[in-house]
C-alpha cells in the first residue's frame, strides 16, 4: 500500500463509516412515530379470543395485542421455516432425538395489566389449548394441532419445553402462526373473549359488537421503538360496496386484508389511482366434497369421472378473471412452499389441458356405470349460502352436466352448513378450506387423516397416513417436500377432495401507509402491524 | 272513554304476550342455534363441547322453562346476556336505540315535509304537467329499492365531493347529527314520502269533491284556506294512519339503510343477532319493536279523536 493509498484509506474509511452511520441513522429515523391507522373490518368477530376462533376476522385486529413464542418474520411475504424468528422466546433448541423443543424466554416482559410474563403463562396457554387444564375455552378449534405434544413443562420462570410423542419439526411452524399467541394465566377465557390482555405492541381499548374495534400503542412494549402507530381503529362495515367506497373516499388507510375481489380491484384502481394494491394467494382452496358412502359415489370410478370433468381453468377465468392458482391440496408454487410443481400436476388425471379427452373418458366411465343421455343422474349440490361458495357451485353444476349429472343447487345457511356436512347429509358439495399455516402437517392431518373432525369426506387411507407421519418426522426439507408431493399426488388421484382452485384476493392501502407486508401463503400470520407506520 | 282505554291497554298486553310466544317458539324452531354457529366457525363439532356450551347458556332446559326465565327477567328489567358479546343484552340494545330513533325521526320528518305538501299540490293541480311530474316522482320513490338508491347516493357523493356520508363516529353536536343523518334519512324517507304523497293526493281529491268544499268556496274562502284548512284537515286521517305505520316500520325496518350507510342501529344489529341466533338480543329487540308498533297504533287511534271531533270511542 503506497503513501497516497494509505492517506486515501485514512480519509475514506472514516468517511465511509460516518456515511454508513448516517445512512443507518437515516433508516432508523425514516419511520415516523404516531398516527392512528384506520381500517375497515369485514364483519363483527364472534370474540376477541384468537385461540377460540377459526377466522382471520379475529386474528387481524387482535394479533397485535399478543406475542407468540416464535413468529413468522413480519416483513417477509412468504412463510417458511427459515423465516421463523424469536418472539417471546429468545431462542429455541431441539433435543438430539428431536422430541423435545425447548424455548428460552425473554425476561422482564410485562402483560398489559402490569403483571410479569413467565414460563407458567406458556404452560397455561398450551395446557388449555390441549384441553389439559381445568380452565376451559368455550371453543377450542386447534386442539388437534397439538395431538403430538405429550406435555409442556417449565424449568424456572424463563424456560419452557414441549415434549413430543414423536419428532415433528413443523411444530415450530404451528407455534409461529398468528393463531398461536401466548395468553396470560391470570386472565379468564371469558375476559380474553371480551377484553383481551397480552404482551404485544398494541393494547386493547374497546370492542363494540358490529361497530368498531380499537387498539392503542403499548408504551411499555419490550421491543424498543415499536410500534410506530399510535393505534389502530377498525370500523366494522359488513357491506362490501360501502366499505370500498369509504376506502376510495379516503376514510380508511387500508382495506380489510384480502377482501378486495378482482372485479372490485378495478374500481379501486380507477377511482383511487394512488392506492397501492396487491393481489396475493390467500391459501384458501375451493374444493369438491363427495359423500363416499352415498351411492353411486361409493363407486370410486364415478368419483374419478367427476374429477375428470372439472375444468379448473374455466373456474379461474370466470370467478377470478384468470387470477387464481391451480394446484393440489398444498398451495402451488411460487407462493406455496410445498405445492407440486406444474409439470407434476399436469400428469394427474383431470389436470391436463385436453379437457375434451378428459370428459370423453369421464362420459365413458359414466356409461359403464349405467348412465347416459337417456338416463341422467339427478342430485343436489350442497353449499353454503354465501357468494364465494355459491358462485363456484353454479359453475360446478354446469360442468357436471357434461357427464350426465343434473345437479340442483342446495344452498344451506351458515348456521346449518357444518352440521349438515358433519352428519354426511349431502351427496356432493362445494366447500372452501383455508390453511392457517402453509405446512403439510396442518393440512394433511386436519383434512385427510382418518377420523379427523374436519375430514368432511371421511377419506381414509391407512398407507397414506403412514406417509403423513413419515413426512412429518422428516427434518430434511428436500426429502420432506418429495414425500409431500407424493402424498398430494395420491390424494388427487384418489379423489379425496378434488381441489378446484386456490384463490387470490386483493388488499389496498393509501400511499401514506408504509411497512405493510401481505403474506402470500397464509391469511392468518401477518397482522402484528408493529412495523407499519404512517407517512402523513 | 276510560273503559275503551283500559280495553285497548289490555289488548296491547295480550298482543305483546302473543308476540313474545311466537318469537320465542319461532326462534327455537329455526334449524341451528348459537352453538351450531360457533362450531361452524370453528369448523368442527365436538358433541361434549357442544353440550357444555348449551348447558352454560341454558339451552339444554325445556322451552317452557327458558320462556318463563326470559319473561320473569323481563318483568324485573333483566334482559339476560348476549350469547356473542357476553355483555348484558340491555347494554347492547340501549345505546343503539337512540341512533335508530334519530334516523327514523329524521326520515319521518323528511317524508312528511315532502309527502304532504307535494300530495296536496298534486291534487289541487290535478291533470296538469306539475301533477304528472309529481306522480312520476312518487312512483319512482315507491319502485326504487332502498339499497340501490343508498348505494347510488354514496357513489354520487364519492364521485362529486370525494367524501362519503356514512356513520363513522358518534356525532358530538346537533349540527353533526344533522349532517350525519340527513343523507340516509333522505334515502329511506324518499320511499315513505312517495307513499304519503300518493295517499295525500287521493285523499285530497276525494275531499275536494265534497259539498262542504263547494260551500266554503261559495262563501268566499280563499283557495289556500279551502285547500289547507278545510280539505287537508279532512283528508289527513288516512295519511296519519300511514304515517303511524311508517313510523313503526322505520324503527325495525331500516336494515338496508343501516347496512348501506353503516349505521350501528337496532335494525342492523337485529339482523346480525338473528344470524348468530343470539336469542336474548333477538327476543328483546323484537319485543321492543313490537312495543313500538303497538303503542304507535294506539297513539294513532287517539290522534283520530283530536283531529276529527266526530270520532268518539264509546264507553
Amino acid at each position: 500500500m503506497n503513501k497516497h493509498t494509505r492517506i486515501a484509506t485514512r480519509i475514506a474509511l472514516p468517511a465511509a463509516l460516518l456515511l454508513a452511520a448516517f445512512m443507518s441513522a437515516g433508516t432508523a429515523y425514516a419511520q415516523k412515530q404516531g398516527g392512528v391507522l384506520k381500517m375497515y373490518h369485514r364483519d363483527s368477530p364472534a370474540s376477541a379470543s384468537i385461540h377460540e376462533e377459526a377466522t382471520f376476522s379475529t386474528v387481524t385486529p387482535f394479533m397485535g395485542i399478543f406475542n407468540n413464542l416464535v413468529m413468522y418474520k413480519q416483513d417477509v411475504a412468504q412463510n417458511r421455516m427459515d423465516t421463523i424468528v424469536p418472539d417471546l422466546a429468545t431462542s429455541w433448541s431441539w433435543s438430539p432425538d428431536n422430541t423435545k423443543l425447548t424455548f428460552k424466554l425473554r425476561e422482564g416482559i410485562k402483560w398489559h395489566d402490569g403483571k410479569p410474563f413467565t414460563a407458567k403463562d406458556v404452560k397455561c396457554t398450551f395446557d388449555m389449548v390441549m384441553d389439559k387444564s381445568p380452565t376451559k375455552f368455550r371453543k377450542n378449534p386447534r386442539k388437534t394441532w397439538y395431538d403430538n405434544v405429550a406435555e409442556v413443562s417449565v424449568n424456572g420462570d424463563f424456560e419452557a419445553t414441549f415434549s413430543l410423542k414423536r419428532p415433528q419439526p413443523a411444530m415450530l411452524a404451528l407455534l409461529a402462526s398468528g393463531y398461536t399467541p401466548v395468553y396470560p394465566c391470570h386472565v379468564s377465557p371469558a375476559d380474553m373473549r371480551t377484553k383481551p390482555t397480552g404482551t404485544g405492541p398494541f393494547k386493547f381499548v374497546e370492542f363494540k359488537t358490529n361497530e368498531s374495534i380499537k387498539v392503542t400503542r403499548n408504551p411499555d412494549y419490550w421491543k424498543k421503538g415499536r410500534p410506530y402507530l399510535e393505534g389502530i381503529e377498525y370500523t366494522i362495515i359488513p357491506n362490501r360496496s360501502t366499505a370500498i367506497l369509504a376506502f376510495i373516499a379516503g376514510k380508511f388507510d387500508v382495506t380489510f386484508p384480502t377482501e378486495v375481489s378482482i372485479p372490485l380491484l378495478k374500481d379501486v384502481k380507477k377511482q383511487a389511482p394512488k392506492a397501492v394494491c396487491m393481489v396475493e394467494p390467500t391459501n384458501v382452496s375451493t374444493n369438491l366434497i363427495v359423500n363416499r358412502d352415498a351411492p353411486p359415489f361409493n363407486n370410486p370410478e364415478i368419483r374419478r369421472a367427476m374429477a375428470l370433468t372439472l375444468d379448473r381453468k374455466a373456474f379461474v377465468d370466470i370467478l377470478f378473471e384468470g387470477q387464481a392458482d391451480i394446484g393440489g391440496s398444498m398451495l402451488p408454487p411460487p407462493a406455496g412452499v410445498w405445492g407440486m410443481p406444474a409439470q407434476m400436476l399436469a400428469t394427474i388425471p383431470g389436470y391436463g389441458t385436453d379437457k375434451k379427452k378428459d370428459r370423453d373418458e369421464a362420459r365413458s366411465i359414466m356409461q359403464k356405470a349405467g348412465y347416459g343421455p337417456a338416463k341422467r343422474l339427478s342430485l343436489k349440490v350442497s353449499t353454503r349460502n354465501i357468494p364465494i361458495y355459491r358462485d363456484p357451485a353454479v359453475i360446478l353444476i354446469d360442468q357436471l352436466k357434461e357427464i350426465y349429472i343434473d345437479g340442483e343447487l342446495d344452498v344451506v345457511e351458515t348456521a346449518n352448513w357444518f352440521s349438515k356436512v358433519a352428519r354426511k347429509d349431502y351427496t356432493i358439495g362445494l366447500n372452501l378450506t383455508g390453511s392457517a399455516v402453509d405446512d403439510p402437517d396442518q393440512n394433511f392431518y386436519e383434512n385427510y387423516a382418518c377420523g379427523s373432525e374436519r375430514n368432511y369426506t371421511n377419506y381414509c387411507n391407512r398407507d397414506l397416513q403412514k406417509l403423513f407421519d413419515q413426512q412429518s418426522m422428516e427434518s430434511n426439507f428436500e426429502a420432506r417436500r418429495k414425500l409431500v408431493w407424493e402424498i398430494d399426488r395420491k390424494l388427487q388421484e384418489d379423489v379425496a377432495r378434488p381441489i378446484i382452485l386456490h384463490s387470490r384476493a386483493g388488499t389496498c392501502w393509501q400511499p401514506q401507509v408504509k411497512g405493510m407486508t401481505i403474506m402470500i401463503n397464509s391469511s392468518y400470520n401477518g397482522y402484528r402491524y408493529e412495523d407499519v407506520w404512517l407517512d402523513r | 272513554m276510560t273503559a275503551y282505554l283500559v280495553r285497548r291497554f289490555l289488548l296491547m298486553i295480550l298482543t305483546l304476550f302473543g308476540i313474545s310466544v311466537i318469537i320465542f317458539v319461532l326462534l327455537r324452531i329455526v334449524p341451528g342455534n348459537i352453538v351450531d354457529i360457533l362450531a361452524d366457525a370453528a369448523g368442527f363439532v365436538n358433541p361434549a363441547e357442544k353440550a357444555r356450551i348449551e348447558a352454560e347458556l341454558g339451552l339444554d332446559k325445556p322451552i317452557p322453562v327458558q320462556y318463563a326465565k326470559w319473561i320473569g327477567g323481563l318483568t324485573r328489567g333483566d334482559l339476560g346476556f348476549s350469547y356473542v358479546s357476553e355483555k348484558p343484552a340491555l347494554d347492547e340494545i340501549l345505546p343503539r336505540i337512540p341512533i335508530t330513533a334519530r334516523l327514523a325521526a329524521a326520515a319521518l320528518v323528511f317524508s312528511i315535509l315532502f309527502g304532504v305538501p307535494l300530495g296536496v299540490i298534486s291534487a289541487v293541480k290535478q291533470n296538469t304537467s306539475l301533477d304528472y311530474g309529481l306522480r312520476v316522482l312518487s312512483l319512482t320513490g315507491l319502485s326504487m329499492p332502498a339499497f340501490w338508491l343508498g348505494l347510488l347516493i354514496l357513489m354520487a357523493f364519492v364521485s362529486l365531493t370525494g367524501t362519503l356520508p356514512i356513520y363513522s363516529a358518534a356525532p358530538k353536536s346537533f349540527i353533526d347529527s344533522l349532517i350525519m343523518y340527513s343523507v340516509p334519512a333522505a334515502a329511506v324517507g324518499f320511499r315513505s314520502s312517495a307513499l304519503i304523497m300518493r295517499l295525500t293526493r287521493s285523499s285530497m281529491l276525494e275531499v275536494l269533491r265534497q259539498d262542504f268544499i263547494r260551500t266554503a268556496r261559495s262563501k268566499g274562502a280563499s283557495e289556500k284556506s279551502v285547500n289547507y284548512h278545510h280539505a287537508l284537515r279532512n283528508a289527513v286521517l288516512p295519511v296519519i294512519t300511514i304515517i303511524g305505520i311508517e313510523a313503526a316500520f322505520l324503527i325495525g325496518g331500516l336494515i338496508v339503510t343501516e347496512t348501506v350507510f353503516n349505521i350501528p342501529g337496532v335494525a342492523r344489529f337485529l339482523v346480525e343477532a338473528i344470524r348468530w341466533r343470539d336469542y336474548p338480543i333477538v327476543q328483546n329487540l323484537v319485543m321492543f319493536v313490537a312495543l313500538i308498533v303497538v303503542v304507535t297504533n294506539f297513539l294513532v287511534d287517539m290522534a283520530y279523536t283530536a283531529l276529527d271531533p266526530r270520532i268518539r270511542y264509546s264507553d
